[in-house]
């Protein structure tokens, strides 16, 4: 039978949601089952109401889906919020310490605290209580579990480790026996000891970042790009990185550009706040060539808006910040190996076109949970494009900005011995110094220009899933990936005829590959995470093609597949 | 052995007369002095008319955005510390536009040298109030007179306990000379504030007006290595203006605090995709 379960913990920031929800997925993960997760948190450090939600599944699974089976209700607006998700589920509360007003069969009362004290004198184990009467609701080979705890308060001491499986044992029994319809969630665990990961998005990117080589980042924290920053920052001694925390995102930008500049790889991780203070230092990196690696991970804005929920609604800022115009690459990833992968890749690109290169991502594929194979590093390529001393020695002088045919000019940097390199935000010559004149200017510019046509050949085409010639093409662009393919899974299995387009190479588009490969589509709908359709602007402007149907959201949350496929019978379009 | 000329000679954009033209002189002086190869040099600069002066000279330029000379600066002395890096700015890109920076590089000290032209105005935008112009200063745009206190960036660095502060002069070269040297040799975040007429647009501090009120500390009794008598040279302006060190204060750099750079420049390190791999275990 093909399991597919949803556990929802709910409580204030500061009960330890997280760890609940992290030791169950490791527990599911470890027996074999997929497994995908997501947070919904508020922006502040104690209370408030937020939630973590676990998904297992015998198939692949790649979004969250709405209905709730197991609700671990820690606080009353759990109750209050998600009684309607569940239809056939059960919520395992203890009503010692939550008043329920009205009881109903599907309440379930777990007495955590009490057994807490009863089983390990304390009450901080209550919520490992709440994670073994989950399991215990399940009949789950409690087995997982006990090495998942084992596991992960290794550093704590065995004491804690046997008060922790003590507690989660007697949660589990007391599930098992005093639930009416025991073991109502019976799962066969698949039992594929695999060598799979637990990966957030977040963690791929800065694992991406480190195959790449970063050598340097520096960046201002804000939410929820800081994890990137985090992750590089703990592995930075050992792989041989500086991590600088800048005083504000203009120096994080610039510094960048400087170390840049210098010859070492480099990045900068932000928020859409903290990019619009880097503007016009991407122009900078423009101008004068300086290779970037910019990660900016979305939220809801204008200004501070939701700092802790998602939206892909900064595309068409990023595709135009600063003044002027120059080149840019945009990389979207849609799911962990593509933060793997597309990040190690862009600092590739940024050295070849001596560009600024983005990688967007966004709240939802930051901190979301999924299984994944092991990335494969030796898929990794450095490619540097940097003029060795060898090379440098048959040359009579060195001229940063030289004309070539591709518009790249062959990079050295500072400290080759016998010569320099000058690089300016003026316009300037060949030479990198200042040059006003009309005749240069137009020589810059095309040159600078060039680099853009010759990325367009790099650049991957979109991602098909489903079957090619569909009455309907869903298309899409970074972390709406997951939910569309589920909706591609099941409109299919309904019998509708419809298949996916998901884009990762965002700017610049590669146009020819996208007008063969659509040549005979039908109708086009295009579902992004913001209210003005932003990748369905980009889509139709550079292709010529027509974008059917916008299906938008904006209200902080990521897409569910139930969701989309709302959003398509109201737009009649299935 | 290094000379001057091997720093070479630019056509420059300033006007005749201008307080630039001798630091330019006294930087490149220094660096001979000091035995400085053109290729170890790296000279960042922001927007200004002081702001030009690395494409002046032969050396590493990185001449960046208006305000943001050490940023960059910072980032490429990381990237390399071999290079001997210079930030060369002016009092409205520093102390105005750039003074988030000027005020936390003071705390980070990195080893680089700062040398701010401090002209008491813009000049590159022809002759607005900067943060230090002097109190009731008439310009096209404050034409009721300058009524923002002026910073005063030696009292300001020295209350950060700025690793080395200075003054000097455009008008005494070889005193500048000496500065510059100085503060390139110190090993840390040193601030050279240099006073420079503007001959277009400040008629109020010009080289005759400066030229009667400066002296040398060294000629009196100063020590640098004391904060508080630092603080209090530093306040001294309308009558007398002291130039010279009025602090150095030496502790580890920013670069002595990363280890890893103990063992070679950042920039020498090859990547190595395959070592992520043990990282990547820990994820299962
Ligand atoms: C972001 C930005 N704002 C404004 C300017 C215009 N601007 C260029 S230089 C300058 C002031 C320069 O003053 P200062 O740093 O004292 O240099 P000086 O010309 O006096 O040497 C201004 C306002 C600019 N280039 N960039
Ligand atoms: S405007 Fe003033 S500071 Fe600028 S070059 Fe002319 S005299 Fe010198
Ligand atoms: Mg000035």
């Amino acid at each position: 039978m093909n399991t597919d379960l949803v556990i929802k913990v709910g409580g204030a920031a500061g009960q330890g949601l997280h760890t609940i929800g992290v030791v169950l997925a490791k527990t599911f993960k470890k027996s074999g089952f997929n497994v995908f997760t997501t947070q919904f948190y508020l922006s502040r450090v104690r209370g408030g109401h937020n939630t973590y939600q676990v998904r297992i599944c015998n198939e692949p699974i790649r979004a969250m889906t709405e209905k709730v089976d197991i609700l671990i209700a820690l606080d009353e607006a759990s109750i209050n919020e998600h009684l309607n998700e569940i239809s056939d589920g059960v919520v395992l509360v203890d009503t010692d310490v939550i008043k329920i007003e009205q009881m109903n069969e599907s309440i379930f009362h777990v007495p955590m605290l009490k057994i807490a004290k009863d089983v390990c004198g304390n009450k901080i184990y209550s919520n490992t209580v709440a994670i073994g009467a989950a399991l215990g609701l399940m009949c789950f080979n409690f087995e997982y579990l006990e090495r998942v705890l084992t596991a992960t308060f290794q550093k704590k001491g065995d004491e804690i480790i046997e008060n922790n499986i003590k507690a989660a044992r007697a949660g589990y029994d007391h599930a098992k026996k005093n639930f009416p319809s025991a073991c109502k969630f019976a799962v066969k665990e698949p039992l594929i000891e695999d060598g799979r990961m637990l990966i957030a998005g977040n963690d791929a990117v800065a694992l991406g970042a480190l195959a790449a080589g970063v050598q340097f980042l520096a960046a201002y924290p804000m939410t929820p790009s800081t994890g990137v920053m985090t992750y590089i920052a703990a592995k930075a001694d050992e792989f041989n990185v500086v991590v600088e925390q800048a005083e504000d995102e203009i120096a994080a930008l610039n510094m960048v550009l400087g170390a840049s500049y210098a010859g070492v790889r480099a990045m900068t991780t932000t928020s859409g706040g903290g990019f619009c203070l880097m503007a016009e230092a991407l122009g900078l990196a423009g101008i004068t060539e300086t290779p970037a690696v910019i990660f900016l991970s979305q939220r809801p804005g204008p200004a501070t808006g939701l700092p802790t929920m998602t939206e892909q609604g900064d595309l068409q800022f990023v595709l135009t910040a600063a003044q002027g115009e120059f080149p840019r690459c945009i990389l979207a990833p849609g799911t962990p190996d593509d933060c793997f992968y597309l990040t190690a890749k862009a600092f590739n690109i940024a050295e070849k076109f001596q560009i600024p290169v983005f990688v967007m991502s966004d709240q939802y594929l930051a901190d979301s949970l999924f299984t994944c194979k092991k990335f494969d590093t030796s898929k990794i390529e450095i490619d540097r494009h940097l003029l060795s001393d060898d090379e440098l020695k048959g040359k009579n002088e060195y001229n940063r900005y030289e004309l070539t045919p591709t518009g790249i000019s062959p990079r050295a940097i500072p400290g080759q011995a016998g010569f320099t390199v000058v690089v300016d935000s003026d316009e300037h010559n060949e030479t990198g110094h200042l040059d006003q004149t009309i005749d240069n200017r137009i020589l810059m510019n095309d040159k600078r220009m060039k680099k853009l046509k010759l990325l367009e050949q790099e650049m991957e085409a979109p991602q098909l899933y489903g079957n090619k010639k569909a009455d309907i093409t869903l298309i899409g662009w970074g972390s709406t990936y997951g939910p569309l393919l589920e909706v591609v899974d099941i409109l299919t299995s309904e019998g509708h005829s419809v298949d996916h387009l998901h884009f990762t190479n965002v700017y610049p588009l590669p146009v020819d590959a996208i007008k063969n490969m659509m040549a005979d589509a039908g109708k086009i709908v295009c579902v992004e995470n913001n209210a003005t359709g932003q990748f369905a602007k980009l889509f139709e402007c550079e292709t010529g093609l027509r974008v059917d149907e916008n299906i938008l959201r904006s209200d902080g949350k990521p897409y569910t597949p139930e969701h989309i496929i709302r959003a398509l019978e109201q737009k009649k379009v299935i | 052995m290094v000379s001057v000329e091997d720093f070479g000679e630019y056509e420059t954009e300033w006007c005749p007369g201008c307080g630039n033209f001798m630091i330019l002189k006294a930087i490149k002086r220094a660096l001979a002095e000091l035995g400085k190869e053109p290729h170890e040099v790296l000279l960042t600069s922001g927007i200004g008319q002081s702001s030009k002066l690395p494409h002046y000279l032969k050396c590493n330029v990185f001449n960046g955005l208006h305000g943001r000379s050490l940023p960059p600066a910072i980032g490429a002395k990381v990237a390399n510390h071999e290079l001997t890096v210079l930030a060369v700015t002016g009092d409205g890109d520093c102390y105005g536009e750039g003074g988030n920076h000027f005020v936390h590089n003071i705390r980070r000290n990195p080893n680089i040298t700062l040398i701010v032209h401090d002209n008491q105005i813009y000049g590159l935008t022809k002759g607005q109030a900067s943060p230090t112009s002097e109190l009731g200063m008439k310009t096209n745009i404050q034409n009721h007179g300058v009524f923002n206190t002026p910073l005063n960036p030696l009292s300001l660095a020295i209350s950060l306990d700025c690793s080395f502060v200075s003054r000097g002069f455009a008008g005494d070269v070889d005193h500048l000379t000496e500065l510059i040297k100085k503060a390139i040799q110190h090993k840390g975040f040193s601030l050279v504030d240099v006073l420079q007429p503007c001959v277009s647009f400040n008629k109020l501090n010009t080289f005759k007006w400066y030229s009667e009120r400066v002296y040398r500390m060294e000629e009196e009794d100063h020590s640098p290595k004391d904060r508080v008598k630092a603080f209090e040279r530093s306040l001294e302006w309308d009558e007398r203006i002291p130039l010279g060190v009025f602090y150095v204060n030496e502790k580890p750099t920013f670069e002595d605090h990363l280890e890893i750079l103990a063992s070679g420049p950042l920039v020498k390190n090859k990547a190595d995709p395959e070592k992520v791999d043990e990282l990547l275990d820990s994820f299962i």
